[in-house]
């Protein structure tokens, strides 16, 4: 049931996705029922990958909304995702980033959990005899059964795990949709993973607007000199945004170019670096993959809480997790396939100097998302402008738009009731 | 560290100077300074201690030459949009010993931000570890790697730690 479905008033002209009003993203009422309807309630969310917990017993924690939760490996094989609350007292039970057990056990009054959630043993439960008498004890109709942790709906689709505290959610293909998850299924084809790493950031920013960054292909061009002096992201350059039937996940396809002057989109352009040289470009060392067929970067947006990148040989998932209106974390898992050779790997490492909290094209999306956030609280009553390339909501055959800003907004306001 | 290998108190304070210098040309946003106390064959890390225990390559940056660190100047200063802020290094606990015509030396480290008009704040808290070698007469770091405990970077990192 919907605890949160009070009225929330906010003066905004029906059906318009070209402006989006600040307090979506500063109002706790709003961010009350975003979790409830778009993290906890009819989406999927991510979790990690299964290459992360390989063998069984082997658990991560994670996060859907502000929601902890633990992924874990059965024994058959098979993937569980339970949140981390003990039925008993509510108590955060896992405490361990990673790690490999038989059992969860609660360290408060030693309750314990196989690895599907299901309550195994409660000390003291029939009592404990002193003399002739037992005390204490649950009552005779406690049930075990009854006092499991909270079981997630669980998908792993080509080692992507994704959860969902919802057991109605559609089939996680059919919410993903199938314009993106062609994308989806580009990069994760069932290969073998190997994890290469983790960044974690904070950013003083609403989690909307990550999504937002990455639907967003004006900005690249303008804001990060790399993209638009070397060629990787700009507005020249052949790309499809493809957006899914709902409007809510996107796919931002696009082919490098080789950068360099262009008066049409590096004239006026304080960002474009004509000159700029690099004293070492193994950073920029592309090698063609035949997996690509063709684009060199895609940006997926599974909304609400993934970002799988795809940027020449860089690849990466980002996970959005909300701390609150004006905060999110932003984890990001490097990977890459397990029959890369040591070349690969090496270049795929140098390439994330580009990406995380300090590459050269990622560090100021959080810069500016930071300020974004600082303009929004500075005002009640304002929206932001989104009409590049008009006032629509679908795909487009080029980068010089925000229509998929526009899309998410469109279906957002239709779940979220605005 | 081996607790056996003992190096001379002249050697000792002359890799107290290095660090001292280091922390000042940060501190002091003097960054087209910052490769000079590298040789010109170098590696500079910066890594999640989580990679870092958990033998994940990752790096948060990761640096395998001079002109590498030179190019990070160059992004510093010309490319990547940030908002300016102070760092304030404090280095202590060093440890070194002999090794390899050099030095491998292990020292904690805390960074602390300031931004205008914001309160200073606890921005990085980690440990060096770091290869030193003699350079013609100047100690230099061959290879540099910050560890870093702290899990979440608060937003961004721009400067070199
Ligand atoms: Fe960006």
């Amino acid at each position: 049931m919907d605890t949160l479905s009070r009225p929330i008033e906010l003066d905004w002209e029906a059906g318009a996705c070209a402006h989006v009003p600040y307090r979506l993203y500063t109002d706790p009422a709003i961010f009350a029922r975003e979790l409830e309807r778009l993290f906890y309630r009819d989406h999927w969310c991510y979790v990690g990958l299964a290459a992360e917990i390989p063998n069984h017993g082997d658990f991560k924690r994670s996060a859907i909304g502000e929601r902890a939760v633990v992924a874990v490996r059965a024994r058959d094989g098979s993937i569980n995702v339970v949140e981390n609350r003990c039925a008993h007292r509510g108590v955060q039970f896992c405490q361990k980033a990673y790690g490999s057990t038989k059992t969860f056990v609660c360290p408060y009054h030693q309750w314990s959990y196989d690895l599907g959630g299901n309550l195994i043993g409660v000390p003291f439960r029939k009592g404990v005899r002193q003399g002739d008498r037992v005390n204490g004890g649950m009552p005779d109709d406690f049930a075990l059964a009854e006092h499991g942790l909270t079981k997630l709906k669980v998908e792993v689709w080509n080692g992507v795990i994704f959860a969902s505290f919802d057991h109605d959610v559609e089939p996680l293909r059919a919410f993903v949709g199938p314009e993106v998850g062609r994308y989806f299924e580009r990069v994760f084809d069932g290969r073998e993973l190997t994890i290469l790493g983790y960044s974690r950031q904070r950013i003083p920013g609403n989690w909307k607007l990550m999504m937002e960054n990455i639907k967003d292909p004006y900005h690249p061009g303008l804001l990060h000199t790399w993209f638009v002096t070397f060629g990787l992201w700009r507005a020249d350059q052949e790309s499809q945004m493809i957006v899914d039937g709902r409007g809510r996940h996107a796919a931002m396809v696009s082919r490098k170019n080789d950068g360099g002057r262009s008066d049409a989109v590096t004239a006026g352009v304080t960002s474009f670096k004509e000159n700029m040289v690099l004293n070492d470009d193994r950073v920029l060392d592309v090698v063609v993959e035949p997996w690509w067929n063709g684009p060199t970067v895609t940006m997926l947006t599974l909304f609400p809480s993934l970002i799988v990148q795809q940027q020449v040989n860089s690849l990466s998932t980002r996970h959005i997790v909300p701390r609150g209106t004006g905060s999110f974390d932003f984890v990001w898992t490097h990977f890459g396939f397990a029959n890369d050779d040591a070349t690969m790997t090496r270049r795929r490492l140098r390439q994330a100097n580009l990406f995380g909290p300090a590459g050269y094209v990622s560090a100021d999306d959080g810069e500016v998302i930071e300020f974004s956030q600082r303009g929004y609280a500075q005002h009640g009553d304002l929206a932001t402008v989104c009409e590049l390339d008009g006032r629509g909501r679908g795909g487009a055959d080029h980068n010089v738009t925000e229509t998929l800003i526009r899309a998410m907004y469109g279906y957002y306001r239709e779940v979220m009731e605005l | 560290m081996n607790a056996t290998a003992t190096i001379a108190l002249e050697d000792r304070l002359r890799i107290d100077e290095l660090y001292a210098r280091y922390a000042a040309c940060l501190d002091d946003g003097r960054f087209a300074e910052w490769p000079d106390f590298f040789t010109d064959e170098c590696t500079y890390r910066i890594v999640p201690r989580e990679n870092y225990d958990r033998g994940l390559p990752l790096a948060t940056l990761s640096f395998e030459s001079k002109g590498m660190l030179r190019d990070r100047v160059y992004a510093i200063t010309e490319t990547l949009f940030h908002e300016p802020y102070y760092q304030r290094h404090l280095v202590s606990g060093i440890l070194a010993e002999p090794d390899d015509g050099g030095f491998r030396v292990r020292a904690n480290y805390l960074v602390i931000r300031t931004k205008a008009g914001s309160l200073s704040e606890v921005y990085s808290a980690g440990r060096y570890l770091d290869h030193i070698v003699d350079d013609a007469g100047t100690l230099r770091f061959r290879e540099k790697l910050c560890i870093f405990d702290s899990e979440l970077i608060p937003n961004s990192l721009i400067y070199p730690l």
